[in-house]
Parts: C-alpha cells; structure tokens; sequence
C-alpha cells in the first residue's frame, strides 16, 4: 500500500487529489455520484458576503480543447453557505475548504471572518484572483502589493490555514507568491483561469455576454505546470497545483514540477467521475514505481 | 443520477441532418422522466470538451433514445455514431415536465418546432399511461423537417402537422395552428418544445386562453449537475427575476416564469 497523504504542515490530506472551486459546487452536486470522502479535499463555490447573481449569459464558450468561463461568481452568499451548506459538508471525512470573496479588502475579510466563527471548515482559500468580476479582468492578484495587504488583512481576522489563489494573469506570478507567503499566507493554489477571448466571426461579437472570460481545461495544462514550477522554487509554503488536469499523469506531473497537492476543476465537467479515477491512477502508478509515499515526488523535475 | 461508461446503441436511425439513437442504460432508463435530458460524451478526445445534453426522446425498461439534429461538432460526431459503439452517458438530469392527476381524461397539446419534439414523445406516452389524451402538434419549415411523422402515426395519438411552405399539413406556423385549434376546444394543459420565437409566442397564446403550459429550455452547458451556474437565464419566481440554473431547476419552466431573450 502507498502512502498517498499529504502534510501541508496546517493540513493533512489523506490524497493529493482537491476538487476546484467553481467546478464543483457547493460539493453536494456530485454526491449521487460518488462518496465525496474518497477526495483529498474539496473547495466550494466562491463565496461574496451577499448572494450575488453573476454576470450575463451566455456564461460558457468551449475552445479547442478549453473552456472560457464569464459566471461571475453567482452565488448564495455566506450566511446562506454556513446555515445551508456547511451543516451538510461537515460531516464528511474529507477537508472541506471554502473559496472566499470580496469586491475589496473589507468584505474579503468580513467574509473570512464569519466563516471563522463556523465549524466544519479546513481551511480558507483566498479568491484574489477572479478575472470575471472587475472591468478588464483585473484582481487583487496581478498585484504584489495588493495581495499582501487583502492576505494580511484576511489573516488578522481568520485563525483559519489560509491557502491564496494565484492569478496567472501576470508578468511575474512569483513576485505575487511571494508577496502572499510574505503575508502569511500558509500556502499558494496556482492558476486560477487565463483571461480570454472568444468571438463568432459571422456575427462579430463576443461569444461570452460578459465579453472576457477565463479559459480552463487541457488547453492551459502546460501553462500552469511552467508556473506552478516556477513559484515552487521560490516560496517555502506548500504549492497546490491547477490548470488543465484531466489526467492521473497531468496531477502526478504537477507533483514533479513542485506541487504538494493539486486541484481538478474544468474536468469535473467532462468526467464527473474525475477526482476518484486521478486518485486510482495515481495510487497504482505510485505503485508501479515501488514508491512508499506519493509525496516523495513533489518537485523531484531533473532540471 | 447514474454515469454509465457503457451506454451500448443498439439501433441508429437516420432522415437527412436527423437522427435517433437508441442505447442500452437499464439504470438511466429506470430513473428517468419526461423531460430530463441526458448529458452524452460526443468523443473520447478532450476536443470538443464538453458533454452535450440531450432530452430524453423515449425510454424502456432498460433502453433510453436520443433524437437530434445536427447543429454543430459535437452533434455531427455524435450523429457518425453506429450500432454496437458505446458511449459515456450521464443522466437522467434535471427536472422534468410536471404530470398532474388532473390531466386524466383531459386533452393535452404538445407542441414540438423541429428538434423541439425530441422530448414530447416520451412525455406524449408517459401522458396517455396515465390516462390523459395526448394531443400532438408538430410543425417545421418543410416536410422533410418531419421525420418523426410516421413514428407519430404508429402511436395512434391525434396528431397535427404543420408547414411553413406547406409541404405537408397546415400552412403556416405550428404558433397559427395551435392558436386556430384552441378556438375550437379547451386542452387541460399545453407544453412546448422549439425555437425559442416559437415558444415566446405560445406562451402569449397560452395566456390570452388562460391555458397553463411548460417549456422545455435550451443552452449549453457545463456540468449539467447545478454545480458550474454557465447555463443560467432569467426566472421569474414570484415577483423577483434571478438567473436559475437550466440544468437543474430547468430544463423545463413553467410559462409564466420564463423571461424570453425577445423581452
């Protein structure tokens, strides 16, 4: 038997494996399918203080090999998330992780706070990185010194772990890193979506009612895996890799350039099925390797 | 909800640019309703990448059909599909049409534009094993826009045609030849299925008769579980108008909720 857990020093997991969020719910949408404690973890729907109704549909356009998503973070907001939700997801046997949100820094941390003071949570993710809100894609996380400041004051109210979502959106993505780890962010999730572009040439307008969109899916795998690489090497806190995996392969490849864990989202969709089977594959290539613990190949690329 | 990897087609059919596929899903067939909609892998590459959902055209024991159009990639890779191929299906997804003890011994419309009678069949037989009288409305552009006529005959239920060219059976739009029907009786119920202009105008129909009806809603989608909101549009609930989900509080709404893109 591997060992397939994972110790990301304020966590551990008992798999590698955490389903994304935005792809997943509020997690009790894939409960018919499977046993929801068969995930490493899980990270629900980004969560505004307010319900909020997203922007304007058409929401998806599919690319070669790629979706391009405007939702625009729909949702029920976190009182409703704690009295509704969580009740039903604390139970389970799995880390529960909720995605947190805000229009600015304030309500970033009003958000944090009140999911503090409810049991049943793991750990927060840090939703600085959504590029379908703002006007041009823009997120706290195309700035180091935004980030800082909303990781810092997130951290002032929220005894929770706390894990940031990093924007791919950027020149540099480890000055940002950087400046999370910095604030005392307990570890970093990379990459949120690239901000895109789809048009009907026939029509000329955007394919997406919101215009821009972030592309997800196989089409940003290498992308990811470039960045995921490079911040491994320079952050000391714990890298949680995502982008584009569909595969057991695609996950154990981000383990190699310096993931500790990694994330599903985009394939969620297309196999909902997706999480248990990257689990399996990993487990038996794990297997085939002779290796005791999966772990032993975080950031083991031969450069 | 069930994911069978080994859906079996056991029967292809084919008229023009439209097709039937039928396959074997025991669990799928056992759970589902009028009106849910499958959600079918069209190719085991990742492009194209998402599934595609299908209604639900008619249903056995341990057998499911799919009727569709080909309107695009994923449509035209699902329609090269052959007999003793399998494919990955989700389902039965969503809520379906909504069958009340009332209909019994009433007439109900069922109005299909085009690819839109997809999941009138199944609800037209769930109808009639219920003891309602299923009254079919069938309309497109031209004849061969028809395929599902002989299909329809062998049923035994009334069944109207329409035309626009007036190749066959009414000239003019299905909208004219329901509106012209319901001056000579009153249905239970009206549900409809098509263009979207199509049933923006039955549901002013229906309102003028004071006729209750449910649509059955079309978009692509993402996951086709409720857990990406990509495929929201506009629902009344009351007097507050929200984005709800297609996949899951639809595909199929009641008249009087439905904001039309025209509005």
């Amino acid at each position: 038997m591997v060992d397939l857990s994972v110790d990301l020093g304020f966590l551990k997991l008992k798999n590698p494996v955490i389903a994304a969020s935005g792809t997943f719910g509020y997690g009790l949408e894939f409960e018919p399918l499977y046993d929801l404690n068969l995930l490493g973890g899980l990270v629900v729907k980004g969560l505004y203080f307010k319900p909020r109704e997203g922007n304007r549909p058409p929401r998806l356009a599919e690319t070669p090999c790629g979706l391009i998503n405007s939702i625009g973070l729909q949702g029920i907001g976190v009182e409703a998330f704690c009295r509704e939700i969580l009740p039903r997801l604390a139970g389970l046997q799995t880390a529960v992780i909720a995605n947190v949100c805000g229009e600015e820094e304030e309500e970033y941390a009003r958000v944090a706070e009140y999911l503090s003071r409810h049991r049943g949570l793991a750990a927060l993710e840090l939703n600085i990185s959504c590029p379908n809100v703002r006007e041009g894609g823009m997120c706290p996380a195309q700035d180091p010194e935004a980030t800082y400041r909303t990781v810092k004051r997130v951290k002032q109210v929220s005894s929770l772990p706390l894990i940031t979502k990093l924007s791919p959106n950027v020149t540099d993505i480890t000055a940002v890193a950087l400046a999370a780890e910095e604030a005392g962010s307990q570890a970093v999730s990379l990459v949120n979506t690239f901000l895109a572009l789809a048009l009907d040439l026939e029509s000329r307008k955007p394919k997406l009612g919101n215009v821009l969109g972030g592309l997800s899916g196989p089409a940003i795998k290498p992308l990811a895996l470039r960045m995921v690489f490079e911040v491994a090497r320079k952050v000391k806190i714990p890298v949680i890799g995502l982008g584009g995996i569909f595969s057991s392969q695609d996950a154990l490849e981000f383990m190699v350039a310096g993931a500790s864990a990694v994330e599903v989202g985009t394939a969620n969709f297309v196999n909902p099925l997706a999480c248990p089977e990257i689990i399996k594959g990993m487990e038996d290539w794990a297997e085939s390797q002779g290796l005791n613990r999966l772990s032993e190949i975080v950031g083991s690329l031969k450069v | 909800m069930f994911q069978d990897k080994n859906a079996r087609i056991t029967e292809t059919r084919n008229w023009g640019n439209y097709f039937l596929l039928r396959m074997s899903a025991p669990q799928i067939a056992r759970e589902a309703r009028p009106g849910q909609f499958l959600m079918i892998r069209v190719s085991s590459s990742l492009n194209p990448l998402l599934r595609r959902p299908l209604s639900i055209h008619n249903c056995t024991a341990t057998e499911i059909e799919i009727f569709f159009q080909v309107t695009g990639e994923g449509t035209r890779l699902l329609s090269k599909k052959n007999t003793g191929e399998e494919l990955d299906v989700m389902g039965p997804c969503g809520c379906g049409f909504s069958l009340k003890p009332e209909f019994k011994d009433r007439e109900i419309f069922c109005v299909g534009g085009g690819r839109g009678l997809a999941p009138l069949f199944f609800l037209a037989r769930e109808l009639q094993a219920a003891g309602a009288r299923p009254v079919i409305f069938y309309g497109g552009q031209t004849l061969s826009d028809l395929p599902l006529k002989n299909r329809l005959e062998e049923a035994g239920w009334e069944i109207n045609f329409s035309t626009d060219d007036g190749s066959y059976g009414f000239t003019g739009l299905v909208t004219q030849l329901v509106e012209q029907e319901l001056r000579k009786r009153k249905p239970a119920f009206l549900f409809g299925c098509g263009p979207e202009g199509m049933m923006a105008r039955l549901a002013d129909i229906c309102q003028l008769s004071n006729l209750g009806a449910e649509f059955s809603l079309e978009s692509i989608m993402g996951c086709g579980l409720g857990a990406c909101w990509g495929c929201v549009r506009k629902i009344k609930k009351g007097s507050e108008i929200k984005y709800h989900r297609i996949c899951q509080d639809g595909p199929v709404f009641q008249a009087e909720e439905i904001v039309w893109s025209g509005d």
